[in-house]
């Protein structure tokens, strides 16, 4: 039977699991990636790390007091102590010449020792419902109910909207503090909020793909989404639908097999998704910027060529031959630069003779003409020594744009000589 | 003699970690000892199908050659793929993480590994298997392996220390006389990877990150002078582990829940303490 004939019977009730587990896990990190944007905004990504290690003294004090596993009181608990971790680190930091990675680290391990010397307490306590309470540690997806789908939703929605209508303060926020202080945004009130909405996220996100991976669930879907775009309301599209894709996917592929955790799945789709963005996001991917590197070599290793040519044939004759060129590339990138250039009709190449064309003398004089001018400007401007001037203009002549060229021009007044008392070719 | 072994043990990771995490906090780099202490899981994996046994060296070597590919790959994030260094770290040791347990809870149900070993260690049990030495005299093997490494530790940082100290307190100068800042970047990440496989292995990754941050921080609080600093943090380390060991056994609950409990104790009542003088000297001579 193939997949398509299958469909009808993954909707009976046998896959009933299945689809709670998997729509459960897509809504909770979605909830997660969105508000983990800031997080990764604010240059706060590690927090989500301490939040999710601290909330487990919380969560063990809450079972101490009431001696029930009821998810409200775990919440609270939770809560509480995840916001007490972000307080802390914020108020160390505040008040000592220690950096943040070291209170950070100082606090999530102190707390999670504290949460453990209380687990372990309880379990040696002999109390039969404490049972369980590890999941709190690794997770546990696959027994998630229509309930806890409920709640995702729930913290999902009031993310989401939250999100919506204080994007303007968020992004404040996240961008520069001291401006949208000036601006009259209360920071302190903003920021806890958004502490808020975070360590809630994390407190309930955290019992179906435990401590250590919950951080991921914040922090990767926004470090793909950045490669993607510059807008934050697309950054925030982006990684929402990478991390709901990712949670939906990961629980598929986990339960293709037998022992497959649902958790690790999960992180591992999401971290393909960003590391695939990384590579190949549209301008800020790594291959984009490796292109966008080779193709400013070419463009200048052509302009360079189109120099020297131009200045022989100033120096003398029409025709040049190619041994002339040799100073300024090795001959193997030369070749192909010329056949380049020979491929745009800008020069011809006969036996090892080079005749620039009438296009290409158009060109070559555009590339002198803006050595020269900047040159100029800056003997002008910065009253720059003559032997200092022109292995800076050397390189910024590659990247000035026509319109720069045109105010230099009427800045300098259409010169006619550089300071090396050379013509400026226009 | 079992509280004798389990203090020792605790003593020599809190003396490796002081002294790598002194430079970490320096550095600013305490949270990669954290993703390294998590990315090792992977490592321990292939090691064990490899090799075939759970016996110590092979696990060692495969787990510090992941700590180390996990700082590789952070440093190619950052550096190459200008994400920002915080996401770059959060990015990878949870992916590292994710694949360790994936490996394991797949094809590796008979192996000695299980997360809850990985996160808060097995200190207790540490005497189960123990090394003739001299006549009589017994040592565990976990505090063998950690005295060694410890010993290598110190003598590297002893030969390294100029450059280790330059390239932490002053990158600037370093680059304009040409030390070699990637070299030493990756000698002291071998450290702090090797100390963090070694020690995970008895006191858990939690332990680890405490010490790492926690005696380092409190001595930095309490000394400008970054020789001192480093004594301090293993006095520091020391203490924590003996009033945590004795806390856990009073309690009866985890030692290594314990003695992270008490780096958080102590840690606040020397911030308090300097805090309320005022004094935030911030500069370090040598």
């Amino acid at each position: 039977m193939s997949f398509w004939q299958n469909i009808p019977s993954y909707f009976s009730s046998e896959y009933y699991t299945f689809w709670v587990v998997s729509i459960g896990a897509g809504i909770i990190c979605f909830g997660a990636g969105i508000v983990g944007t800031f997080s990764y905004l604010r240059k706060r990504a590690l927090l989500g790390d301490v939040i999710s290690h601290a909330v487990l003294p919380g969560v063990a004090i809450s079972f101490m007091l009431t001696g029930v596993k009821n998810p409200l009181y775990f919440l609270i608990g939770a809560t509480t102590s995840g916001i007490l971790s972000i307080w802390l680190v914020d108020y160390i930091h505040s008040k000592s010449k220690l950096k943040p990675d070291t209170i950070m680290a100082l606090t999530l391990s102190v707390f999670f020792g504290i949460g453990i010397v209380l687990l372990t307490k309880i379990q040696h306590s002999g109390n039969a419902a404490q049972s369980g309470l590890d999941s709190f540690l690794f997770g546990k997806a696959a027994s998630m109910t229509l309930q806890d789908v409920i709640t995702f939703s729930v913290i999902a929605l009031i993310n989401t909207l939250c999100i919506a209508v204080f994007l303007r303060a968020f992004s404040m926020i996240s961008f520069d503090e001291e401006y949208a202080k000036s601006l009259g945004f209360n920071i302190k009130i903003i920021k806890s909020f958004l502490a808020l909405l975070t360590v809630i996220t994390v407190a309930i996100g955290i019992q179906s793909v435990g401590i250590v991976l919950m951080a991921a669930l914040l922090i990767t879907p926004a470090s793909g989404a950045r490669f993607l775009t510059n807008s934050i309301k697309k950054m925030l599209i982006y990684a929402g639908i990478f991390a709901l894709l990712s949670g939906f996917t990961g629980v598929i592929i986990s339960s293709s097999g037998t022992a497959m955790p649902t958790g690790p799945w999960i992180v591992v789709v999401l971290s393909s998704f960003t590391i695939f963005a990384i590579f190949f996001g549209k301008e800020k991917g790594v291959i984009a910027r490796m292109r966008i590197r080779r193709s400013n070599n070419l463009k200048i290793n052509n302009e360079n060529t189109l120099k020297k040519l131009y200045k022989l044939s100033e120096e003398r004759k029409e025709s040049i031959h190619v041994d002339q060129l040799s100073d300024i590339q090795s001959s193997a990138q030369l070749k192909t630069t010329l056949k380049r250039l020979e491929k745009k009709q800008i020069l011809s190449q006969v036996k090892g003779t080079i005749i620039l064309n009438e296009k290409g003398k158009i060109a070559a004089r555009e590339v002198i003409r803006k050595h020269r001018l900047w040159e100029i400007y800056l003997s002008k401007y910065f009253q720059l020594d003559k032997d200092h001037l022109h292995d800076d203009a050397e390189g910024i002549e590659h990247v000035i744009t026509p319109e720069i060229e045109k105010h230099l021009i009427t800045l300098l007044d259409r010169p006619e000589k550089d300071p090396h008392q050379s013509e400026i070719p226009y | 003699m079992n509280d004798f072994y389990i203090i020792l043990t605790a003593c020599l990771v809190a003396i490796n970690c002081a002294i790598m995490g002194s430079f970490l906090v320096m550095r600013k780099m305490v949270m990669i000892g954290d993703a390294i202490s998590h990315a090792v899981l992977p490592g321990i994996f292939f090691a064990y199908i490899i090799s075939g046994s759970t016996s110590s060296l092979p696990i060692l070597i495969g787990a510090a050659s992941s700590g180390i590919l996990a700082t590789i790959i952070i440093e190619w994030f950052t550096q190459k793929a200008r994400l920002q260094s915080d996401a770059s770290i959060g990015v990878s040791y949870t992916l590292l993480f994710a694949i360790g347990i994936i490996l394991i809870s797949k094809f590796g149900a008979n192996a000695d590994i299980d997360q809850q070993c990985v996160l808060y260690g097995e200190l207790e049990y540490v005497s189960l298997w123990l090394e003739p030495i001299i006549g009589d005299f017994y040592l565990p093997r976990q505090t063998l392996i950690l005295g060694v490494v410890c010993i290598i530790i110190v003598l590297a940082v002893t030969w390294g220390y100029k450059g280790l100290f330059i390239t932490t307190f002053d990158p600037n100068f370093s680059i304009s006389t040409g030390i070699a800042i990637g070299f030493w970047h990756y000698f002291l990440m071998s450290g702090v990877s090797l100390t963090t496989v070694v020690s995970f292995e008895s006191v858990g990754a939690i332990l680890v990150i405490a010490f790492l941050s926690g005696p380092p921080a409190i001595a930095y609080l309490l000394t400008g002078n970054f020789k001192k600093m480093l004594v301090l943090a293993c006095a520091f380390g020391i203490l924590c582990s003996i009033v945590g060991y004795y806390l856990a056994k009073l309690l009866d609950v985890s030692v290594a829940g314990a003695i992270s409990a008490v780096i958080g104790a102590i840690f606040t009542i020397v911030f308090v303490i300097t805090s309320s003088q005022k004094s935030k000297i911030d500069v370090i001579s040598d």
